[in-house]
């Protein structure tokens, strides 16, 4: 992983130590309490003038404009802001920003391939198991991630994956549904939605 | 014109991609996209994270709004000295009461909000200042320089409390000391129904109040333009009702230069149906500064907001012959409202009107009493006013059906109110599928051979099953303001690309409203759906709808758009008929073409048929309106419960229970909803699931709990728990099983036949879990949440010998001693009743605006 270096030679770049990581040097702007870094989100580089208690949903939202990742709470309770770190689902409201720097971040809005949705987003709009949206991006960076690792994965494993991502709307139901039926459709199965979950019993 | 001819529907044409793919084999009209699981117009951008919410959006010179909140339930604000925060460098501008001062309220008869609090605050989280930076952070800590000294007043602090305590009164309005409204309301003959009762039972409940919980925050940002136009972008559900609050608390700033922008809510369940004191304050701060201020609340604020569930304590006597039919209904209903009016008088009243409209009773009484409090205000949530009587009634038919060795299924179909008939109180039925619901529950469920037989499993755990009903809105039948203008309006504008744009004030919510407007014009028209641009929610751009509440929208946006599209249907025909020399009415719009019934070749693509009406007619737009229809009762408090139709449900719950120590869980859940018609199969699944899912958090967990006055300190009436943590709600790992059926009883009041869908599952889930818990170890909680502790406290009692069961004081001292004075009497139709009162004293008739 390339290590993001401010211009080292200015005098009051400092060494950011993260553990188990290499060295970042964040550089300090001439703006008191800011630092400049440049972080890999959806395979894109962005370099970012932030304060370095800012979080990394903070960044992504408010820096970088990818609105896309929501917030519900910021205090780690609720999993709308998740994002992925070196392929991983984390809570983006729970990580600090310098911590994100030289990684991998992978946000909802670079889930698409260009105007191809995945078949995870493709499941979630055929069942409409995005009511308001709002838990939505959090819901498919956390399954995405499950579907990854599992091409088959049970209702109990959805269950205990989606468990820290809270919704208001749907009960769930049609997000599981969506992501068995991703997951089939993934297998290259021609899958469809059971009737009893589109017309009811 | 023909539509609905199948011997001249062309074949469908291939659907793309965006479209479901698949079409199951199920019983369908000819209709071309209604009833289909076709995608949601907005599907795309919600599962692309492109969907823009309030606090999504960001203007240049941005400035970022904090308010400091009251610290304490009850004070008189001595003095504010805001100097510090001012001269905080980033502080651009600071706002307290005074620069606010006309008050503001959702309803007419309760302007009882300011703002920022002027010389009192009511509750911990009433704002008192309003200060907005450049960068959030410095607006924080400007608030924390602010120093407000209060001089403390005594606190009321719930239901007794307040019944209790003339003062300190916390409004110098309303019926005398604490109480807001006093409704005492009869109907018929209560001590004839009574006399022919073979079997009375009284009992009281309580229903602890809970709220919406979002997942999105309020946020609002508002921008005063140098042209001196005010545009406000909010997270709310009624921008109309916002709009008018504006121009109220603005004056005079004229309301046509006001244009408020409804957002896509991230989930609202009610709880952004009130216009807020952040949403005024931020609008007053960008006319202060000259440029855009963003306030968006953090999540402990949005349980200040609240508007939620009210706690609400009910004693109910019911009458039941033998057989179970009930003979009488006596109802009192005592609500907590919290601190302000919000929609407190229609949440009374609402406790008391629907009672009648799922079972026929005859003679019925009912006596409300809300009362103000220190503490968040409670207002409309999922349901509004009717899942706490809703469970009063439906755990006190269990208890009927026990004591009279009755099967609970059984009397509520004996006691089913009929369909199209007026109730005791003047509501008018139409279509009334409740009897198929019970019926699908109770089949599904193996009611009659599971009930009452379940007991003790392998794993030492009890399983039993609970059953009730309930009815619902599908929209109020009276605006929240008087007047006699439609409920709802669309626009179409028809383009030389084919393209149709609806103009309408609804705001999707997340229930799909934006969609309703694409399926039914789309239908009409013959068009794709997906291809309908939809323009909503701005009050700039778009006819008055008023807004997404009481289940609302379907009905009177669907109308609204079903007539604005057979009116463009007329124009589009007129021009292809004479283009084609064929009579108008052997047009058939359908497939995105418009052709000959009797030669389907001759014809037209939608786009030439739309540029032929264009060339015969000129510019094409239609307009559509709707308004419900008139009420047939007349005495006051009339207003609040009449609807164009009622949608009706069922419900079976199965629980496990641990006798040992009251904890439960719900591993699966039979729901009938009847709803009319489906206007789009897998959204109305997804409604019915959503409602169930929050009808088992009301049930089994969710609380807004207070610290009471036991609590040593002086944090008294701060909320235990505003955190998506703390306030516990159902999670994956919590949502049963549900077998769901749709049932379609198709209303004459709803587009295509379609009624409310999503607000009436919710209300049978909670007494169809306290009976559940009954069938299994056989004890009451009578009392909402049905938590572990209650079960578990009721299992202590019942081992030790004294009434299993949990709840508020089993007699007249469980609620309030409270004067309602003399009821208004009302005859009932079969009396021949004409829907007055014949006591009431004589009204002003308003004339409508």
């Amino acid at each position: 992983m390339p290590a993001v270096a401010g211009p080292a030679a200015q005098p009051h770049s400092r060494p950011f130590i993260r553990p188990g990581a290499p060295a970042i040097v964040l550089a300090p702007m001439t703006e008191p309490g800011k630092v400049l870094a440049t972080f890999h989100v959806n395979g894109e580089p962005h370099e970012v003038a932030f304060p370095p208690h800012k979080t990394l949903l903070e960044v992504l939202r408010e820096e970088l404009n990818l609105t896309g990742t929501k917030h519900g709470c910021e205090l780690g309770e609720c999993g709308t802001c998740t994002v992925q770190v070196d392929g991983v689902p984390i809570l983006s409201c729970l990580m600090l920003a310098v911590d994100a720097v030289g990684r991998p971040v992978q946000t909802v809005e670079g889930l698409a391939d260009g105007p191809q949705l995945t078949e995870l987003q493709h499941a979630l709009a055929d069942l409409g198991a995005a009511q308001c949206g709002y838990c939505t991006p959090g819901i498919l960076m956390t399954a995405e991630a499950l579907l990854r690792d599992n091409d088959r994965p049970t209702r109990e494993q959805i269950r205990q994956c989606l468990a820290g991502n809270l919704c208001r709307c749907t009960g769930y139901l049609k997000i599981f549904e969506a992501v068995e039926l991703a997951a089939a459709r993934c297998r290259g199965e021609q899958a469809e939605p059971s009737k009893e979950s589109i017309h009811g019993s | 014109m023909v539509l609905d001819d199948p011997t001249t529907r062309p074949a469908p044409r291939s659907r793309a991609r965006t479209d479901a793919p698949w079409q199951h084999d199920v019983e369908q009209d000819d209709l071309e996209h209604i009833g289909k699981p076709i995608r949601k117009v907005d599907a795309r951008s919600k599962v692309s994270g492109l969907t823009r919410f309030a606090d999504d959006l960001t203007l240049p010179r941005m400035l970022h709004m904090k308010l400091l909140r009251s610290t304490v339930a009850h004070a008189e604000i001595v003095h504010i000295d805001t100097r510090q925060a001012a001269a905080l460098p980033g502080v651009k501008g600071v706002l307290t009461g005074k620069d606010l001062p006309i008050p503001f309220g959702i309803l007419p008869v309760s302007q009882d909000e300011h703002a920022l609090c002027p010389d009192r605050v009511r509750f911990v989280g009433d704002p008192v200042v309003a200060i907005a930076a450049t960068e959030e952070e410095t607006a924080w800590n400007a608030c924390r320089l602010v120093e407000v000294e209060y001089r403390e007043l005594r606190t009321i602090g719930g239901i007794h409390e307040a019944a209790a305590n003339d003062e300190p009164r916390l409004h110098d309005y309303g019926v005398r000391g604490n109480i807001h409204r006093l409704e005492n309301l009869e109907f018929g003959d209560l001590a004839d129904g009574f006399a022919k009762a073979d079997h009375v039972r009284q009992d009281t409940f309580f229903f602890e109040g809970n709220t919406h919980l979002p997942m999105e925050q309020h946020a609002t940002l508002a921008h005063f333009d140098k042209d001196g136009k005010l545009t406000v972008w909010s997270s709310t559900q009624t921008p109309h009702y916002l709009h008018k609050a504006l121009a109220r608390t603005l004056h005079p700033l004229p309301a046509h230069h006001i244009r408020v922008i409804a957002c896509p809510n991230g989930g609202g369940f009610g709880g952004k149906s009130d216009p807020f004191n952040h949403e005024i304050a931020a609008a007053k701060m960008s006319m202060l500064t000259g440029r855009p201020v963003k306030i968006a609340l953090t999540r402990e604020e949005v349980f200040w907001c609240h508007r939620g569930r009210h706690p609400v304590l009910m004693r109910a006597k019911v009458g039941v012959s033998k057989t179970g039919r009930i003979t009488a209904l006596d109802f009192h209903s005592y609500l907590d409202g919290g601190a302000y009016g919000s929609y407190g008088t229609a949440s009374t009243f609402y406790t008391g009107a629907l009672q009648t409209v799922t079972y026929a009773v005859d003679n019925y009484h009912f006596r409300g009493a809300r009362f103000f409090t220190n503490k968040a205000p409670c207002g409309p949530k999922r349901g509004h006013g009717t899942p706490q009587p809703r469970f009063a009634l439906e755990v006190q038919l269990d208890k009927i059906a026990c004591d009279l060795g009755l099967d609970p299924a059984r009397i509520r179909l004996d006691n089913l109110a009929p369909r199209d008939s007026l109730t005791a109180n003047f509501l008018r039925i139409g279509s009334m599928g409740l009897g198929t619901c019970i019926e699908k529950v109770v089949a599904g469920s193996g009611w009659n051979t599971r009930r009452g037989k379940l007991g003790r499993q392998k794993n030492g755990r009890y399983r039993g099953l609970g059953l009730a009903c309930s009815s619902y809105l599908s929209g109020a039948g009276l605006p929240i303001y008087w007047n006699g203008m439609p409920h709802s309006g669309v626009q179409l504008k028809l383009d030389r690309s084919g393209l149709v744009t609806a103009f309408c004030g609804s705001t999707d919510i997340g229930q799909g409203s934006d969609s309703v407007l694409g399926w039914i014009i789309g239908e009409v028209l013959g068009i794709d759906p997906l291809g309908i641009k939809v323009v909503t929610a701005d009050t700039d751009l778009t006819p008055v709808d008023l807004g997404s509440y009481s289940s609302r929208v379907t009905v009177m946006t669907g109308n609204a758009a079903m007539q604005a599209a057979e009116r463009a249907r007329d124009i589009v025909a007129d021009g292809v008929a004479a283009k084609l020399g064929v009579p108008a009415g052997r047009l058939v719009f359908a497939a995105e073409r418009v052709f000959d019934s009797e030669d389907p070749a001759k014809g037209m693509t939608w786009q030439e048929a739309v540029c032929a009406a264009e060339a015969k007619s000129g510019t094409i737009g239609t307009v559509g309106s709707y308004s419900p229809p008139p009420s047939a009762a007349k005495f006051r408090g009339g207003g609040v419960g009449p609807s164009p139709s009622y949608s009706y449900s069922a419900a079976v719950v199965e629980v496990e229970v641990d006798a040992e120590t009251g904890i439960y869980t719900v591993p699966k859940v039979w729901m009938a909803h009847d709803i009319g018609r489906a206007l789009n199969a897998a959204v109305a699944m997804g409604q019915i699931e959503g409602s169930v899912y929050m009808g088992l958090g009301e049930a089994m967990m969710e609380e807004m709990a207070y610290r009471d006055r036991t609590h040593k300190g002086n944090r008294i009436f701060v909320h235990k728990i505003p955190s998506l943590l703390e306030y516990k709600s159902p999670t994956t790992l919590e949502m049963p099983e549900v077998v769901t059926y749709v049932v379609e009883d198709p209303d004459r009041n709803g587009p295509f036949g379609a009624k409310e869908v999503g607000q009436g599952p919710l209300l049978p889930m909670m007494p169809a879990v306290a009976n559940a818990i009954f069938d299994a170890v056989g004890v009451r909680v009578d009392e909402v949440p049905v938590s572990f502790e209650k079960v578990f406290a009721a299992l202590q009692a019942k081992q030790a010998g004294k009434e299993p069961r949990f709840g508020p004081a089993n007699d007249a001292t469980g609620v309030p001693a409270v004067d309602f004075g003399e009821s208004l009497k009302i005859k009932t139709p079969w009396q021949g009743g004409d829907g007055t009162a014949w006591n009431e004293p004589k009204r002003e008739k308003k004339a409508a605006k």
